[in-house]
């Protein structure tokens, strides 16, 4: 059990997907101008992230290694995670009207992202057991949302704030989003895996 | 020729995929530790985006428009997959110190974006052009950023010190907050550099 706990821990903050390895950063920067949106996105990239880890988990551990086609693991995985993406899309339109007028768009935006497809690959490369991997996913799903909330609270903030004309939007989230990093880096060292 | 130049060069300042696009941020924050890897990443992305270009403005007229973008990512898949390959065996060591980025190449927006908004609507030798100039203000701007952070936060230059041995390198440029802040920085550069260009224009 501590195992497990360790493992959530630790990719919810001390190896934080944002701020520590830097994926999904088209969309932390993109949705992060919002704090509703944020809390939408946060949610939609965990249930997905799990979703699809558990797929990716069964296709590398039971087709790709015993076949030895694991030279197709990029390609598999990117066009296993899109497809799905597309399809939980069309399920939840006709089954949950309502939950696809709040997270519908942004299920769009994440079938072919980095953050999503990094989670699978990191699993594949550590070899994560199918209980590990669904832990892992979890924990870094929560870490982004953990992420993109704590910055676009700090955004709505900073928008009464007098910045320099070059550093406007961008320039000023970027580092904002250093300063961020390093209130995390305090974590680092906690855990070690 | 002139047309051709002016398709190269518009990706290298005024529409600079890192810094005024601010599309495929990842690669920039994570591998630009050191000069090498920046160039290394960078130089993998202006391969793979012209490839890819070149692949989509081929096939541009077969494609069902219902089913391009499948089709696009399959084939962005197959051209990072065998470098891949190519790193692994000629340059194990780049290869590890890239680690998951060199995979997460096939998701990054750019390259996607430049075949869905250039290539499929533009004939061979122009998206050509496009993808080398989209590819060479990428690699660029990675050089740019590994090239800084590795001189001052950690006194060398391609892993020969530069600064002398009473230099004491703030450590925290190598880290990731490092990176965010002057990233930061340099995109209100290149803000500047874009609005004095189009100033001087007008």
């Amino acid at each position: 059990m501590g195992e497990y706990l360790t493992l959530f821990i630790s990719a919810v903050i001390v190896n934080n997907f944002v701020l520590t390895r830097f994926l999904g950063m088209c969309i932390f920067f993109g949705v992060s101008k919002n704090l509703n949106a944020s809390v939408g996105m946060g949610m939609a990239v965990t249930s997905v992230m799990t979703l699809s880890s558990i797929m990716a988990w069964l296709v590398y551990n039971f087709v790709l290694l015993p076949f030895n086609l694991t030279f197709l693991t990029t390609v598999v995985f990117v066009l296993l995670i899109a497809s799905f993406v597309q399809l939980l899309e069309m399920v939840i339109k006709k089954s949950a009207p309502a939950l696809y007028n709040m997270w519908g768009i942004y299920l769009l935006l994440i079938a072919t992202n980095c953050v999503v497809l990094g989670v699978p690959l990191l699993n594949a490369e550590s070899n994560y057991s199918l209980a590990k991997s669904i832990v892992h996913a979890i924990g870094s799903g929560a870490g982004f949302a953990l992420a993109i909330v704590l910055m676009a609270s700090l955004r709505e903030k900073l928008r009464l704030a007098d910045v320099p004309k070059a550093l406007e939007g961008l320039g000023v989230a970027f580092i904002l989003a250093g300063m961020l990093a390093l209130s995390f880096l305090g974590f680092s060292g906690m855990i070690s895996l | 020729m002139k047309e051709l130049w002016d398709i190269y060069k518009k990706g290298i300042i005024l529409e600079n995929p890192i810094f005024v696009l601010a599309l495929s941020l990842c690669p920039a924050l994570a591998v630009t530790s050191t000069a090498l890897n920046a160039l290394t990443m960078g130089l993998t992305v202006l391969f793979v985006i012209t490839a890819n270009n070149v692949a989509v403005s081929l096939i541009r007229n077969f494609v069902n428009p219902k089913v391009r973008v499948p089709v696009y990512i399959v084939s962005i898949a197959t051209i990072v997959t065998v470098v891949q390959l190519l790193l692994q065996a000629y340059f194990p060591l780049l290869y590890k110190a890239l680690g998951i980025y060199l995979a997460l190449v096939v998701v990054f927006a750019i390259i996607l974006a430049r075949a869905e908004v250039f290539a499929s609507k533009n004939n061979v030798i122009r998206s050509f052009f496009d993808g080398l100039g989209m590819g060479s203000g990428f690699a660029l701007a990675m050089v740019l950023i590994g090239t800084i952070r590795e001189i001052l936060g950690a006194g060398s230059f391609f892993g020969i010190k530069v600064m002398p041995a009473s230099y004491d390198a703030p450590l925290m440029l190598i880290l990731p907050a490092g990176a965010f802040i002057l990233i930061g920085y340099l995109v209100g550069g290149c803000k500047m550099l874009v609005q004095y260009i189009e100033k001087s224009k007008a």
